[in-house]
């Protein structure tokens, strides 16, 4: 049995004539990765400042941690943290004062504090830059002194805002797995990001916004099926090979001009096997073999009529390259 | 004062003293403009009678106080522009905290620079004539003036869109005292600035303070650099809440 711990109906905001959220409907369970996906404008930041207090809504209602997020602030405030898209540490402050200012503004005494502190520099493996003023940190250490700082109050909610935008791919992957501890320790994680892979691996339940609005909603998977487009890619070395594959499988369309036949497929094992076993049976030597299964960005496009715009989209497709 | 205040007092005070500028720009530069004033240029100056360095050192005081704020401009700018204040926000630490924090390392900061240049005029043969309720009397107003330009640059530094037209914001106030009595009397300079020099604020506290430390107080001016301080401190502290609020 799970419960919802935000739920938010009817979100709107606007700054001055231009709307930001037209009417956005949210529902998160507890202990769940809940990412909103869309790209850059789509209004994330705008709907994480609203659920946090952190601005006022023009229209709507919502809930977090069961307080209402318009009358309720204090309430709110003591059951979440934020972590957000700048990184907001003390530049002028250690990565251990850092921790201990959060320490001491949430009231933790003297040595409970120090003992938080020096767990979380472990955890987050900061120990050796405790001590350094944060501006010399990397980015992906500043993230993870920033998320760090955000934990001393132990949130039972945690609004990570593109908590990965402008990492490298090593410091992405190194919070991806820290993002899924969280929740394994019992949190709730609202995420926001505009990168289709980051929500695919980590979401529970993904939103798609755009201009305001979200565009379709469901589990990574719901969302993939919604369209189709998978199938498998199969380049030749010459056209007389072409030829022969496309007579084997008359269900394909050819591009006789970069000499790749697309054959439609669910990219299961099965299927797979028996399109190369037909291949095999017919003596038709492929030079190259890729699997590409529909992914977010796809998604984005059918749904929206216009790509996301995310120049990191990394393409999920599965290559299994063959001689 | 709140706990939370108490901690981003600390805070503030850490800053302060990891950045070298502040410290300079606080602290050395107004001793820097004294002996400017005094050593290199002030037997130019005729102030009427008396050594130039019992004239000059409440002007001195007073470009002490206004160097000081800067750093507090910047400073408060910089935490609205990083992601930061927001950080505070949603940890419900108290609205007034982070205000009250900037505001009293600045006056701690303010009050130690204004200590060392009283401390280097009377290497210079300061000689005030001042009774020990007259010193009282002038640490008190400078106290209060102190309080309120915190207030106002605290104001100036919430309502800078950047971190650098924050620290251009208190070039007005680094200015003023040129044009006022702080270096030469009013009366000495030409038409136009004389009036303004006149009647702006400063010279009325820096008038007061000087009274108050040649021994012979001048309770028009005091009276009118209390009010000056009054209206300062009540302009600069609703100003900042205003600001605070909307932009947090």
């Amino acid at each position: 049995m799970t419960s919802s711990v935000i739920t938010a109906s009817g979100l709107k905001k606007s700054y001055k004539d231009k709307v930001v959220l037209d009417g956005i409907d949210l529902d998160v369970q507890a202990g769940s990765i809940f990412s909103l996906l869309g790209p850059n404008g789509a209004g994330k930041t705008t709907t994480v400042n609203l659920l946090t207090t952190l601005l006022a809504m023009d229209g709507g209602t919502a809930r977090v941690a069961g307080y209402d997020v318009a009358t309720e602030t204090k309430g709110v405030r003591s059951a979440i943290g934020v972590t957000g898209q700048f990184a907001s540490v003390d530049e002028l402050l250690t990565g251990r004062e850092n921790l201990q200012l959060m320490a001491d503004l949430h009231h933790l005494k003297g040595d409970e504090g120090r003992a938080v502190v020096d767990r979380l520099l472990k955890r987050f493996e900061l120990v050796e830059s405790a001590d350094k003023a944060s501006s010399t940190y990397s980015g992906g250490m500043r993230r993870k002194l920033d998320l760090a700082m955000t934990l001393v109050g132990r949130p039972q909610i945690i609004f990570l805002d593109e908590p990965t935008t402008g990492l490298d791919p090593r410091s992405r992957r190194t919070m991806w797995t820290i993002v899924r501890e969280l929740v394994a320790d019992g949190m709730t994680i609202f995420l926001t990001t505009q990168y289709l892979d980051e929500a695919d691996q980590l979401a529970d339940r993904i939103a798609v916004l755009d201009q305001g609005r979200i565009v379709a909603e469901g589990t990574p998977e719901q969302l993939k099926r919604q369209i189709p487009g998978g199938h498998v890619r199969l380049r030749f070395a010459d056209a007389t090979q072409l030829a022969a594959a496309l007579r084997v499988l008359p269900e394909s369309t050819s591009d006789e001009e970069r000499l790749v036949l697309r054959v439609p497929s669910d990219g299961g094992t099965k299927s797979l096997r028996a399109l190369l076993d037909r291949l095999d049976e017919y003596v038709v030597d492929v030079e190259e073999f890729t699997v590409h299964m529909p992914d977010l960005d796809d998604v984005f496009l059918a749904l929206t009529g216009h790509s996301s715009d995310s120049t990191n989209s990394i393409d999920s497709q599965t290559e299994v390259t063959t001689k | 004062m709140s706990t939370d205040a108490a901690v981003m007092l600390r805070r503030n005070f850490k800053h302060t003293l990891r950045n070298p500028i502040t410290v300079f720009n606080a602290i050395f530069m107004p001793i820097i403009m004294m002996v400017m004033f005094v050593y290199v240029f002030g037997d130019a100056f005729n102030v009427g009678g008396g050594d130039y360095i019992d004239y000059a050192t409440p002007g001195m005081i007073m470009l002490a106080i206004s160097y000081g704020l800067s750093a507090t401009a910047v400073s408060v700018s910089s935490d609205m522009t990083k992601g930061i204040i927001n950080r505070f926000k949603v940890m419900d630490v108290s609205r007034g905290a982070v205000l009250t924090g900037h505001v009293v390392s600045t006056m701690v900061r303010v009050t130690v620079a204004v200590a060392a240049v009283i401390g280097v005029a009377f290497l210079f043969g300061f000689s005030p004539e001042a009774s020990f309720t007259q010193w009282l009397a002038a640490a008190g107003v400078l106290l209060l003036v102190i309080f309120a330009v915190s207030w106002l640059t605290v104001a100036l530094g919430l309502a800078a869109k950047t971190v650098e037209s924050a620290g251009m914001a208190t070039v007005p106030l680094i200015m003023l005292p040129f044009f006022s009595s702080a270096i030469v009397p009013a009366d000495k300079m030409g038409p136009g600035i004389r009036e303004f020099a006149h009647y702006q604020p400063f010279t009325s506290i820096i008038e007061s303070v000087r009274g108050f430390l040649l021994g012979a107080p001048n309770t028009g001016q005091t009276l009118a650099a209390i009010a000056w301080s009054l209206a300062i401190a009540v302009l600069g502290y609703a100003w900042a809440r205003a600001k605070f609020g909307k932009r947090a």
